[in-house]
């Protein structure tokens, strides 16, 4: 199954399981700017699937107050470039009521985000800004690489009682992969999976760069390089504990997301690693990372932006103190 | 223009029920202004001057009905019911508060008492009232949102993005403005009424959405009772939002950032004696204050010293009832700090790294 289409399925499952659930957003009604939302519609009418005006912040604040009084509403941000129209309502109130009440005020709301570079759509439809969102007491924050997660998560997501944040790329949208739908097929929230095992360093990744990240796995398997590839699935909460029992099996530690470095949640995991795990460290942990700018439109130039396996391979390398074969060409991907 | 409503003649028991919500908010921010001098209290809001709009607006919800306010919602919370003793014991910090100490001034929720929670964020709350009245329409209930919010509201874009909906979708929510900015000192504007809107008339951002709307007198509570009753009304039939711009004149201790008890306290004798208003502030208190009008109206519509000297009385040892209760109140617990940011207490553990699971 496509993953834009495994999106769906989770959605279409739980309108069809609780009549509270709604979905609010920008031409949702047709399927939305890639399909994920397409004919929802027609099998759950105009009241339950509800095409809203370009109005962010008013739909966000639409969804907190309707989630207070008894309806669990999905709302889409088309691109999550545009949930900064929305802050307010996301960061002051969904995360805040529960803990501002004392616990009398539940908001059971799902917001889903489309983000990441590609496909040149330029600055503001491209950024990946999970780490702002993370940062937030009272947000939970997840990633999908896989259509089964998407699935999974996102049923896990609509049945929280609390406001949940799911982040799909749009480069991860058409990917096909197993998907086993039903109860089965829930994930819980804050798991983090390791995706491939190895034993001579971790790679920290989530969503589209998880699949970079096992590229790099297997350009280092060619070298002799057995690395441990996890998909941290949980930004907020974060499974520390996965990330950690690895680092202590392999000494080695390298996060790899498409964000930008600076401030990233890379920082996150390498602090973590460092007063958790300091005494398995054989060599600094290193952070991949998208250059400290906006993501420019020009493809050549997008494809540089977004860090390639190439250049996770090399960080797992520095880790090891091995020298780099493709040093001249990638370093500036981190 | 927008219309106006007349000033109702309301009996004498309503006018003293009235009466009564207004001087027990009253007495509940003259006391915490006192309070705060003493203790450590933060930066609060006070309702004074707009009794006569909060009290007989809200006195017209009914059970399931839901109000979102601002920073300055204690007279809201005091109007339908909220205990003043939580009320002021969450302003303190303590245990005991409505939130558990969480919330604060800013914030005070009581959703029992339908108030979900309470914004510090000026438009913040227009949505999202919007958005309960969204809810019951779609649960099918018969039940009316109401969003609370001064004419700084107006200033941000929220308020435009929420009246969009609310109109395009008829959803049953009363936008009540209470604009208290006439007489402010911070009062920017060429005209008149508002804070630093180039706008005139506020009632008139509604207009363009095809949404009734009203300029009333804020002090009025017969004006205030009626105007509030057409609006429940509409959005009870189904016939959409409303809007109701409530002009009061801004109380003399609230010129500054802080607010202080330049004034004194209101004697309800004020009404039948103007003589004993005291002197520096007696045109507000004779002119302006919207408990000593209501004293006034309740005397012309036959109700007796004795009864409203009562309601004083009462008010007056209920406030510093919830003063002592409040400073005998324990603060919360440490651990409280870390409790209910998420449902789950295992989740909690995790995104706080307090407790078992790390």
């Amino acid at each position: 199954m496509r993953m834009v289409d495994a999106i769906r399925e989770a959605m279409r499952a739980e309108l069809a399981a609780d009549p509270s659930v709604v979905l609010l957003g920008e031409d949702v009604s047709v399927g939305g700017p890639f399909g994920a939302t397409k004919g929802l519609q027609d099998e759950f009418g105009a009241a339950r699937i509800r095409d809203t005006p370009i109005s962010e912040a008013a739909v966000m604040g639409l969804a907190v107050g309707a989630a207070a009084a008894g309806l669990r509403p999905i709302v889409e941000i088309m691109f999550m470039d545009f949930a900064t129209l929305a802050l307010d309502q996301l960061v002051n109130h969904a995360a805040k009521l529960r803990y501002m009440s004392g616990g009398q005020l539940s908001i059971p709301l799902t917001v889903r985000m489309q983000a990441g570079a590609s496909g040149a759509f330029g600055a503001h439809h491209s950024q990946s800004l999970e780490a702002w969102l993370a940062h937030v007491p009272g947000l939970k924050v997840v990633a999908a690489s896989t259509p089964a997660d998407a699935y999974g998560l996102l049923r896990a997501a609509i049945r929280d009682p609390d406001p949940v944040v799911i982040i799909e790329h749009r480069a991860l949208y058409w990917g096909r992969g197993p998907v086993e739908t039903g109860e089965a097929g829930i994930v819980p929230l804050g798991s983090a999976v390791v995706r491939r095992p190895g034993v001579d360093a971790t790679i920290v990744s989530w969503s589209r760069m998880t699949a970079t990240a096992l590229a790099a796995a297997d350009l280092l398997a060619a070298e002799g390089i057995q690395a441990e590839v996890i998909d941290l699935r949980g930004l907020q909460p974060m499974d520390t504990g996965t990330v950690l029992a690895s680092v202590r099996r392999t000494g080695r530690a390298v996060v790899a997301h498409e964000a930008v470095g600076f401030g990233g949640l890379g920082a996150e995991v390498a602090a973590r690693i460092g007063e958790d795990a300091f005494d398995a460290l054989r060599a600094p942990v290193q952070r991949v990372a998208a250059p400290f700018t906006p993501v420019p439109a020009a493809p050549d130039l997008e494809r540089a932006f977004v860090p390639g396996a190439t250049a996770v391979a090399a960080a797992v390398r520095r880790t090891l103190a091995r020298p780099d074969p493709h040093r001249r060409s990638l370093e500036e991907g981190r | 223009m927008p219309s106006t409503v007349p000033s109702g003649a309301l009996p004498a028991p309503q006018r003293l029920r009235q009466l009564r919500t207004m001087v027990r908010i009253r007495r509940f921010e003259e006391a915490l202004i006192e309070l705060a001098q003493a203790h450590d209290v933060g930066h609060f809001h006070v309702y004074i001057g707009q009794e006569a709009t909060g009290g007989p607006a809200l006195a017209l919800l009914e059970d399931g009905d839901v109000a979102y306010s601002t920073h300055r919602n204690h007279g809201h919370l005091l109007a339908r019911g909220v205990d003043p003793n939580a009320m002021l014991a969450e302003i303190l910090g303590r245990a005991t508060g409505t939130n558990g100490g969480k919330g604060g001034t800013l914030h005070l929720a009581a959703p029992a008492h339908g108030f979900p929670t309470t914004s510090a964020s000026v438009g913040g709350p227009l949505p999202i009232a919007v958005g309960s009245a969204f809810a019951f329409r779609e649960l099918g209930r018969d039940r009316v949102s109401v969003a609370l919010f001064g004419d700084g509201a107006l200033e941000e874009g929220a308020w435009h993005e929420a009246a969009n909906i609310a109109a395009l979708r008829q959803l049953p929510v009363v936008f009540l403005c209470e604009n208290n900015s006439v007489g402010a000192v911070t009062q920017q504007a060429g005209d008149y009424p508002s804070s630093t809107l180039a706008v005139g008339t506020l009632a008139d951002l509604a207009r363009p959405f095809g949404i009734p709307a009203v300029v009333i007198d804020g002090s009025d509570s017969g004006a205030v009772h009626a105007a509030m009753s057409e609006a429940l009304a509409r959005a009870r039939s189904g016939g959409g939002p409303s809007f109701i711009e409530a002009r009061t004149v801004r109380w003399p201790g609230n010129q500054g950032i802080w607010a202080e008890l330049v004034t004194g306290r209101v004697q309800v004798h004020y009404g039948w004696d103007p003589a004993t208003i005291p002197d520096p502030h007696r045109a507000w208190f004779a002119e302006h204050d919207p408990v000593v009008r209501a004293v006034r109206e309740a005397l012309a519509s036959g109700a007796g010293r004795d009864a409203i000297a009562a309601i004083e009385a009462d008010a007056t040892r209920e406030m510093a009832a919830a003063v002592a209760f409040a400073l005998a109140s324990p603060w919360p617990d440490a651990d409280e700090a870390f409790a209910n940011l998420y449902a789950d207490p295992r989740v909690n553990a995790l995104a706080t790294g307090r407790g078992a699971v790390r």
